[in-house]
C-alpha cells in the first residue's frame, strides 16, 4: 500500500530511531511512503495549552498539504496524530472554524483522507500473520510490556483507537514477532509528557511508578509507540529503576533482519545492547 | 455582565460544566492530581461560584497534562481537559499570567520554535528556554551524552515556506 507520510519533528531529531525503524519495517512490508511536501510542525502541546485557533490551524496546514497526495496520511508520532485527529475533529464539527482556519492558512481543507498511526496500519491493513510469516530471528527471551500512554487513545471519539481503555495491537505485534509480551495495567497511563522539561520532579515521579509496575509485571523492557514517551522514559526515571526503551518498529525491524536494525540502539540513554546481546539477539 | 461559568462554557463549545454531578472519576484517574492545589473536579466548582481570580492563579490549571482520561471517563462528557486550556489561554489573555512561570516559558520556547524555522529544533528551544527560565543548570548531566549519541542536531531544520507560517502566527494572534 502507498500512503502519506508525516515525520513531524520529533522524528527528525531526538527520535530519529523511531524514523529510521519506522522507515525499515515500512520498506519490509511493503508500505511506500511518500513525505508530506515541505510539512511544519503540528504545534504540539504548546499550541493548544496556549491559543487554540493555532493550535488548528498549525496541522491543518499539514493536512491540507497531505491531501494533495490523495493517500491517508500516516503519522508515527503518538503527539503529532493526536494534533492532527484533534483538528480533523474541529474542523468537521465546526464550520465557522472551519472557514476561521482556511482563511488563516489560505487554503481550503476538504476532510477527504484518512489520519493513521502505523501500529493501525501495521495491524489493519498487513495484518499480524503476514507480520509473522517475515520474521527471521524471533525475539526470544524478550520481556516487553506495552506502553501506548495517553495521545494515540484519547479522547477516544477523537483518536478512533481500537480498545482505548486496554489496546492490545502492540502487544499482539509483539508475540507475533516472538516476544513473550507480559501483561500489565498502566498500558494507557501517563508518562508526564511535555512537563519533562519545566516541572521534572513530577515527571520522574510518574516514569518511576510505570519502571516499578513493568518490573512487577516481570518485564524486561518497555515498548512505545510515541516518541514523548519513549524520551522521557529513557531519560527521567530514578538511575536505580531504569530500564531498556523501545520503539516498537525498532524490534519488528530486528526481528524482520533489516539493514541498520541495530544501529538505532546505540543512540539511547539507556543502552538495550548489554540485554540484547545477553539474549543473543545481536 | 457574562458571569465566569458562562464565559468558560462559551469558550469549551460543548457539554456546558453544570452537567457534572461531580462523582470526582475525574479526580481519581487524574495522574497529576496529587500535584494539584485543587482537584480538577474542585476547579468546577470554583467555576459554578465565579472565583475566576483564584482559578486562573492558581498552579492547577498548568499542571494538567493533557492526558484526556477525565473526558475519557466523564459519565456526563464534560471536556475538562478543553476547560483546562480555555483557563489557560484566559490566564493569558487577561494578563493574569502563569502561575506555574516555567511551564508557560517552555511552551513559548516552544513556539519560538516554530515561528522561527517552521519545524522545532530542539537544542535552539532548549537553550531559549533556559535563557528565560533562567534554569540554566537543570539536565547539565545528560545532554553531553544526548549529544554524543547523536540525539542532538546542530542545523536547525526549516520548512522552505515560512510566509505561511508567519500568517498563521500573525492571524491568529491573540495579545
Amino acid at each position: 500500500m502507498k500512503v502519506s507520510y508525516y515525520p513531524g519533528c520529533s522524528l527528525h531529531g531526538m527520535a530519529k530511531e523511531y524514523d529510521q525503524s519506522m522507515k525499515a519495517v515500512s520498506r519490509a512490508l511493503s508500505i511506500e511512503l511518500k513525505e508530506v511536501d515541505d510539512w511544519s510542525c503540528c504545534g504540539a502541546s504548546a499550541a493548544h495549552n496556549t491559543n487554540f485557533d493555532l493550535s488548528i490551524a498549525l496541522p491543518a496546514r499539514n493536512l491540507i498539504a497531505a491531501e494533495k497526495n490523495a493517500m491517508d496520511v500516516m503519522v508515527p508520532c503518538a503527539a503529532c496524530f493526536n494534533r492532527f485527529k484533534m483538528a480533523e475533529h474541529h474542523l468537521k464539527a465546526d464550520k465557522d472554524l472551519k472557514a476561521r482556519i482556511e482563511s488563516v492558512v489560505g487554503a481550503k481543507y476538504q476532510g477527504g483522507i484518512a489520519i493513521r498511526n502505523p501500529i493501525d496500519v501495521i495491524y489493519n491493513e498487513i495484518g499480524i500473520d503476514a507480520l509473522a510469516g517475515k520474521v527471521v530471528k524471533p525475539l526470544a527471551g524478550l520481556k516487553p510490556v506495552s506502553y501506548y500512554g495517553c495521545l494515540l487513545l484519547r479522547p477516544p471519539e477523537v483518536c478512533e483507537f481500537e480498545n482505548y481503555e486496554n489496546p492490545f495491537m502492540m502487544d499482539k505485534m509483539m508475540k507475533a514477532i516472538g516476544a513473550d509480551v507480559k501483561n500489565w495495567s498502566y498500558k494507557t497511563d501517563c508518562c508526564g509528557g511535555s512537563l519533562s522539561v519545566s516541572k521534572t520532579a513530577i515527571v520522574v515521579d510518574m516514569c518511576d511508578k510505570l519502571m516499578s509496575a513493568a518490573k512487577e509485571a516481570g518485564a524486561n523492557c518497555i515498548v512505545t509507540a510515541c516518541p514523548m514517551c519513549m524520551a522521557n522514559l529513557d531519560m527521567r526515571p530514578s538511575p536505580s529503576m531504569r530500564m531498556p526503551v523501545f520503539y516498537f518498529t525498532e524490534l519488528i525491524s530486528l526481528a524482520l533482519g533489516l539493514d541498520g536494525s541495530k544501529e538505532t540502539f546505540k543512540s539511547h540513554l539507556v543502552d538495550p545492547q548489554p540485554l540484547l546481546s545477553q539474549l543473543r539477539l545481536i | 455582565m457574562e458571569t465566569f461559568l458562562e464565559e468558560v462554557n462559551k469558550k469549551i463549545h460543548g457539554v456546558p460544566l453544570q452537567a457534572c454531578y461531580h462523582c470526582r472519576k475525574c479526580t481519581a484517574g487524574c495522574p497529576a492530581a496529587s500535584h494539584m492545589e485543587y482537584n480538577p473536579n474542585k476547579v468546577i466548582k470554583m467555576i459554578q461560584n465565579g472565583q475566576k481570580d483564584k482559578v486562573l492563579n492558581s498552579s492547577t490549571i498548568w499542571l494538567c497534562m493533557s492526558c484526556e482520561t477525565c473526558i475519557t471517563r466523564c459519565p456526563n462528557q464534560v471536556d475538562i481537559a478543553r476547560m483546562m486550556d480555555v483557563l489557560r489561554q484566559m490566564a493569558i489573555e487577561t494578563g493574569v499570567g502563569a502561575h506555574e512561570k516555567n511551564i508557560l516559558k517552555f511552551h513559548e520556547a516552544f513556539l519560538s520554535s516554530i515561528k522561527f524555522g517552521g519545524r522545532v529544533h530542539e537544542m535552539m528551544m532548549t537553550v531559549h528556554y533556559k535563557l528565560k527560565s533562567g534554569d540554566l543548570f537543570s539536565d547539565m548531566d545528560i545532554a553531553p551524552s544526548m549529544f554524543l549519541k547523536g540525539k542532538l542536531s546542530l542545523l536547525p531544520p526549516r520548512t522552505k515556506d515560512m510566509k505561511s507560517i508567519k500568517n498563521i502566527f500573525e492571524k491568529t494572534k491573540k495579545i
